[in-house]
């Protein structure tokens, strides 16, 4: 069944493939600014040549990582002192509900202001943008402690801190993951922006070079390498979310005993 | 060994005033097995609560040992009746039953001797690796009861511990707690809404009135000390014991102690001190 389901999935992609290199050719519609399949390739395999695509490409990594490790880091922190400190809750809740739908993007000409083209400047857009959907996903994670296991962590004397370590985290780890795939998208999504906007070094700058210098085939190999990132990203999330959650109830399935 | 006095417990909240318990006075002796039985909705689990330092009552004390119950006892441990949210499904068999001991700051080797032993008591031994969630609900309850007892406690307090297993796996479980409480010598509370398991495993059963709770009778249940569930259950005396428990229990419900026309066969305990 599953052998199935790649085999018709590599046949849909290539006849998207197909699709994508007949119809610039039939003249549907302009080469110069719809190269088809086969050129998007070879300039593909030009920027795998070039050194200075490999630059870029540690550049935006590199963006991503420490911007989404500062907020996932933020995020969990944030969340659980929110969560179990009394009133911390109902004070903070207007303040995040108001804060978190400001779209990441909008903190662009205050990124440039603050930092110019700096990495800074790619990192405050990503951190903010990711932040929210840990800390959000944390306090889900940590309202859904069990009652139950919670006595039972305080009736055997397990204090404040192993009751957060042996009980609460564990509770929350599968909101946790999530938070941090949603995370991991949003990253690559505002680190790319931030570099296509404002210029900061990266993927993003070398599509915006290609556009303004014409090289329409460079521009779209870069996107497929962005779209591609974005998927190994997701795969690896839910690698490392299927292993952390290998007793969880949507991991583990039903079992029979 | 276990001193309630005076207990009393109002819940307040949201203009509502629920007096769950009113004045509970009752002693468990070291190495005693009590049952506690009441009509639903009595209270049990308040008292538990009280007991076990997890609820503070609003009069009255718990002593264990002669010391004054103010939050979770080191000496005590508590088995819930919901062994799937008690026991925590993130860890192994033996990574449950071997947390709270880090807590006790017990070395490496001490901890896995107790786990062993503990686990080997109730027949688990081979289950270490497992997660509880692969294990059958009586397994899971086991575990739960191993890891009570690996915590080397003095007082075990049992909160209708089988209510949710079939009725044969809560034969076995039944007959466990009695060996391992004729092994061990710890001293048992133990709560239950059934009132042949009241009779067949307490050395006395206090039955609770319905709520606002007192302890309407205290009960020895005089029959042999090697039970089982062949032979036992259908003993003259089990059924004469379980009737009168049935009825106090009835009374209890209509709010009315009933005239005790087997008082002449049944030597109630006189209350304590």
């Amino acid at each position: 069944m599953r052998g199935a389901n790649a085999l018709l999935g590599a046949c849909g992609l290539a006849a998207f493939l197909a699709l994508g290199e007949a119809v610039p050719r039939l003249g549907l519609v302009d080469e110069e600014y719809f190269p088809p399949t086969s050129r998007i390739a070879d300039a593909l395999a030009g920027e795998l040549s070039d050194d200075a695509f490999w630059t870029a490409l540690g550049d935006t990594l590199t963006g991503w990582a420490i911007g989404l490790v500062i907020a996932v880091s933020a995020g969990i922190v944030a969340g659980v002192l929110i969560s179990v400190t009394p009133y911390l809750r109902e004070a903070t809740a207007s303040t995040i509900e108001f804060l978190r739908p400001i779209p990441s993007v909008a903190l662009i000409p205050l990124a440039v202001l603050l930092y110019g083209t700096e990495l800074r400047s790619v990192l405050l857009l990503v951190v903010y943008a990711s932040f929210w959907q840990v800390l959000v996903q944390v306090m889900y994670g940590v309202q859904d402690v069990d009652p139950v296991a919670e006595e039972t962590a305080r009736s055997y004397g397990l204090g404040t801190w192993a009751r957060v370590r042996h009980v609460l985290w564990p509770t929350a780890l599968p909101y946790v993951m999530t938070g941090v795939r949603l995370a991991a998208a949003v990253a690559l999504i505002l680190a790319v922006t931030a570099e296509l906007v404002i210029g900061a070094p990266g993927l993003g700058a070398r599509i915006a070079v290609a556009q303004t210098s014409q090289a329409v085939p460079e521009m779209y190999a870069l996107v497929v390498v962005t779209g591609l990132l974005g998927l190994l990203i997701n795969v690896g999330a839910r690698t490392v979310e299927r292993r952390a959650l290998a007793w969880h109830q949507s991991v583990r399935g039903e079992v029979a005993v | 060994m276990l001193d309630v006095r005076g207990l009393k417990k109002v819940y307040e909240g949201s203009g509502r005033r629920v007096e769950a318990v009113r004045d509970l006075t009752f002693t468990v002796d070291a190495g005693e097995l009590v049952c506690l039985v009441g009509p639903s909705g009595c209270g049990k689990t308040t008292l538990l609560k009280c007991v076990g330092g997890l609820l503070t009552p609003t009069a009255g004390e718990v002593l264990i040992g002669g010391r004054r119950v103010t939050g979770p006892p080191p000496d005590m441990a508590v088995v819930f009746q919901e062994y799937g949210r008690s026991l925590f499904p993130w860890m192994r068999v033996r990574e449950n039953v071997e947390l709270p001991l880090k807590q006790k700051k017990l070395t490496a080797a001490r901890r896995r001797e107790l786990v062993a032993d503990a686990l080997a008591s109730v027949g688990l031994m081979d289950a270490a690796g497992a997660y509880p969630w692969q294990l059958s609900g009586g397994m899971q309850q086991r575990v739960a009861i191993a890891r009570a007892l690996a915590y080397e406690p003095r007082v075990l307090l049992m909160d209708e511990p089988f209510a949710a297993v079939d009725a044969q796996t809560r034969a076995d479980l039944e007959d466990l707690v009695r060996g391992l409480w004729r092994q061990r010598g710890i001293t048992i509370l133990f709560v239950t809404h059934d009132i042949d398991e009241a009779v067949y495993l307490g050395e006395r059963v206090l039955i609770l009135s319905s709520s606002p709770t007192v302890v309407q009778e205290q009960l020895k249940v005089d029959l042999p000390a090697d039970r089982d569930q062949l032979h036992t259950r259908v003993a003259p005396r089990f059924a004469e014991l379980r009737t009168h428990v049935y009825e106090q229990i009835q009374a209890a419900k209509r709010g009315t102690p009933v005239a005790d026309r087997l008082v002449k066969d049944l030597t109630d305990t006189p209350p304590p001190q």
